[in-house]
């Protein structure tokens, strides 16, 4: 974007799931399950940009998010925050860091500890870095913040089962915020919320970016929300990125076939019927045994000899548009004229 | 005799609660005629699924139809036996619910599953034992294969709990077109999905509905979904219909408030750098609502005439809207 340094930097970050070994398994010498959730990610993320994640469930989008935050531990790879090496941290420290870099979960219901207060949730954060001199000041400031993600100072006293889906996530929304972060990563924040609602909180986020200069990572697996807000998308696929680059690039003329199925299969309100479905045959792949090769070549209709065998690198097809195909010298569309 | 295959009117269905009696159909008329694809859409908790619930006859205490007449080519649902109703389920309608973690028996091989479906309700099936046990396993197999699970044959000795998500939302698909109902009632089939799986499923199901003059009613909360592949659609609201018509004609021009906003509401790309209008407040608790429209409060164009109990209004041109401010539209 800009030509300062980006807030935050990704690089080749890696989170590996181990699965315990039940007995059996151990008896009969079979080997532990390792489930290759993100498999070396790089991206980066300018200061007051929206980057989008999107891909299938499963692919890892919330593992990379959470590793980003350290909240799962990556196996490797290195995450840079304002030219801080969060990998690198001590507890204390990454404590310390995690004011500055927060989350807000995707299920609402669950992510709020049901025996707490709206005020004792929102109020957390406040009281574990110390960032209020006393009890009143802590109140004061989720007042103003629980006011501000359109809830009502009346509401401190009750309890999440007392309130609807969108009110959790903006209590959820609230609770992000209220340490006064400069990165946020959104999983999911509106998927499991009604049309009506998801708008409203799409638009609280979006008008609480530029009230408070925040930058977004953007998890979810609609296009069309991912289109609407970001500046950037990233679409990943079994644990990798397949492409990187300005939304509307990415979005209007996709060169990874992986993406141009995607867009090919977004039902649109406003013209239906009028693209070519992609249909993808073949088979999905599993992360605990990725295939060879492009990790897209089961499903691919392009896939060629040396997919089969050798992974693609990522290269750059336009200003800072990247993809990882083989073909992609070749310009291939799965998209007919009219889309591209 | 009318084209329409399902015909609810006026159906009421509640739940007794300890806060009070829950009405979740309140009044709902509904007509699916023979070979179309309906549309439902509707804020959550509108009514979608125990609407549909209800013309299967799986609403459970503490829920009860309290009022309405169901009827499938032309016979009462309503005043059948549980037997007879049993033998419509799944041979005449399937349901595919919601929440396909509970819908499958834990217990039996899907394979297992598919056959019972099959055995109960399919009469074309070969008569000899041997004969009728290769043609399920390879319908079997070949459903499967439609709804996009690789390596059907191998899958079919698998326990539900060996699938993902989506792919127990496609299996339940599967075995509710296994037996080819007349009539197939989607809950929200493709919400777990990834929009490729997604695509795939929709079109299998358009696919099998033009084949058999199978009749649809797809429940969904993606109006890019009903503009691909719903005829008509139906919109509720807090237990009620508030509008329906033409798929074309309601997405393009909808004419109640509610349908309205919630189109406004979609982020699209085309809108990028534009503000969306997101419908504010929130739906009313369905405990003794106020004999009033049950949009009021959140609608921008509310008026002292909108609180009263509204009906629905005929909006021309095979449309309905339940809204003080329509009119039949001149013909422009
Ligand atoms: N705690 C865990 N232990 C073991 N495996 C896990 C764990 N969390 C996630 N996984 C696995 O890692 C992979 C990536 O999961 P992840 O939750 O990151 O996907 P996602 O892209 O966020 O999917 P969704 O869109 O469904 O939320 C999946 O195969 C998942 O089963
Ligand atoms: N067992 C029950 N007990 C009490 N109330 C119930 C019960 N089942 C459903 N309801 C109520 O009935 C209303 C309609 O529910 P329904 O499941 O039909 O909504 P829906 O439109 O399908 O919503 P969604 O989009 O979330 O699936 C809701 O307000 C719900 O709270
Ligand atoms: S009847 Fe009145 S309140 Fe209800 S939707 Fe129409 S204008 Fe709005
Ligand atoms: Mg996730
Ligand atoms: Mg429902």
């Amino acid at each position: 974007m800009t030509g300062s340094a980006p807030l935050l930097e990704v690089d080749k970050l890696v989170k590996e799931y181990r699965g315990g070994r039940r007995l059996a398994d151990r008896l009969t010498g079979r080997p532990e399950t390792v489930v290759r959730a993100v498999t070396g990610v790089s991206l980066s993320i300018a200061r007051g940009e929206i980057v989008g994640l999107i891909g299938e469930s499963g692919c890892g989008k919330s593992t990379l998010g959470r590793s980003i935050l350290r909240l799962h531990e990556p196996t490797s790879g290195r995450v840079t925050f304002d030219g801080t090496d969060v990998t690198a941290l001590a507890a204390p420290a990454m404590k310390a860091m995690r004011r500055r870099m927060q989350i807000i979960f995707q299920d609402p219901y669950a992510s709020l500890n049901p025996r707490r207060t709206v005020g004792e949730i929102v109020g957390l954060p406040l009281r574990l870095h110390g960032l209020a001199r006393s009890p009143a000041e802590v109140r004061d400031l989720v007042a103003a913040m629980i006011e501000k993600v359109g809830l009502k100072s009346a509401h401190l006293d009750r309890y999440p089962h007392q309130f609807s889906g969108g009110q959790r996530q903006r209590i959820g929304i609230a609770r992000a915020l209220v340490s006064h972060p400069e990165f946020i990563v959104c999983d999911e924040p509106v998927s499991a919320l009604d049309v009506s609602i998801q708008a409203q909180i799409i638009q609280l986020l979006t008008d609480l970016k530029s009230e408070m200069g925040l930058t977004y990572l953007f998890i979810s697996h609609d296009i069309s929300v991912i289109g609407y807000l970001s500046d950037r998308v990233a679409v990943m696929y079994l644990g990798e990125l397949v492409e990187f680059g300005p939304v509307e690039d990415v979005l209007a003329r996709p060169r990874h076939p992986y993406t141009q199925s995607l867009m090919s299969a977004v039902p649109e309100v406003d013209r239906p019927g009028h693209r070519h479905r992609v249909r993808l045959e073949g088979d999905l792949p599993s992360p605990l045994a990725p295939p060879p090769g492009c990790r897209f070549h089961t499903r691919c209709p392009f896939a060629t000899d040396i997919c089969r065998r050798e992974a693609p690198r990522t290269e750059t097809v336009g200003p800072g548009h990247t993809a990882a195909c083989h073909r992609l010298s070749e310009n291939l569309s799965l998209l007919d004229e009219e889309q591209a | 005799m009318t084209d329409a295959l399902l015909e609810v009117n006026g159906l009421r269905t509640v739940f007794d609660t300890r806060a009070g009696t829950v009405c979740a159909v309140d009044g709902v008329d509904a007509t699916v005629r023979r070979g179309e694809c309906l549309g439902v859409v509707g804020e959550s908790g509108s009514g979608k699924s125990v609407t549909f619930a209800s013309v299967m006859g799986l609403v459970r205490p503490p829920g009860r139809i309290e009022a309405g007449r169901i009827l499938f080519e032309g016979r009462d649902l309503r005043a059948l036996s549980p037997r007879q109703m049993r033998a419509i389920r799944g041979r005449d309608i399937a349901m595919t619910m919601q929440d396909a973690l509970t819908a499958l028996n834990p217990a039996l091989t899907v394979g297992e599953q598919m056959a019972e479906m099959m055995e109960a309700h399919d009469e074309s099936l070969p008569a000899s034992r041997g004969a009728r046990r290769r043609a399920i396993a390879e319908r079997s197999a070949e459903m499967l294969g439609l709804v996009g699970i690789p390596s059907a044959g191998e899958r079919l000795r698998q326990y539900p709990h060996e699938f993902s998500g989506g792919m127990r939302q496609r299996i339940m698909i599967a075995i509710a077109l296994a037996s080819r109902p007349k009539l197939l009632i989607a809950d929200e089939p493709t919400t777990a999905l990834d929009v490729t799986i997604q695509a795939q499923v929709l079109e299998l199901i358009t696919d099998i509905r033009a084949e058999l003059g199978m009749s649809v009613v797809l429940i969904t909360h993606d109006l890019g979904v009903v503009a691909e592949h719903c005829d008509r659609v139906m919109v509720m609201y807090a237990g009620q219909v508030v509008e329906t018509g033409p798929t074309a004609d309601v997405i393009g021009a909808p004419r109640h408030p509610y349908t309205k906003g919630l189109l406004a509401s979609i982020p699209r790309l085309a809108l990028r750098g534009q503000r969306i209008r997101p419908i504010e407040g929130q739906v009313p608790e369905l405990i003794d609502l106020p004999p009033q429209c049950r949009f009021y409060s959140r609608c921008p164009e509310r008026g002292p005439e909108c609180l009263r109990p509204v009906e629905m209004h005929d909006a021309g041109e095979g449309r309905e809207a339940r809204c003080v401010r329509v009119v039949p539209e001149m013909v422009s």
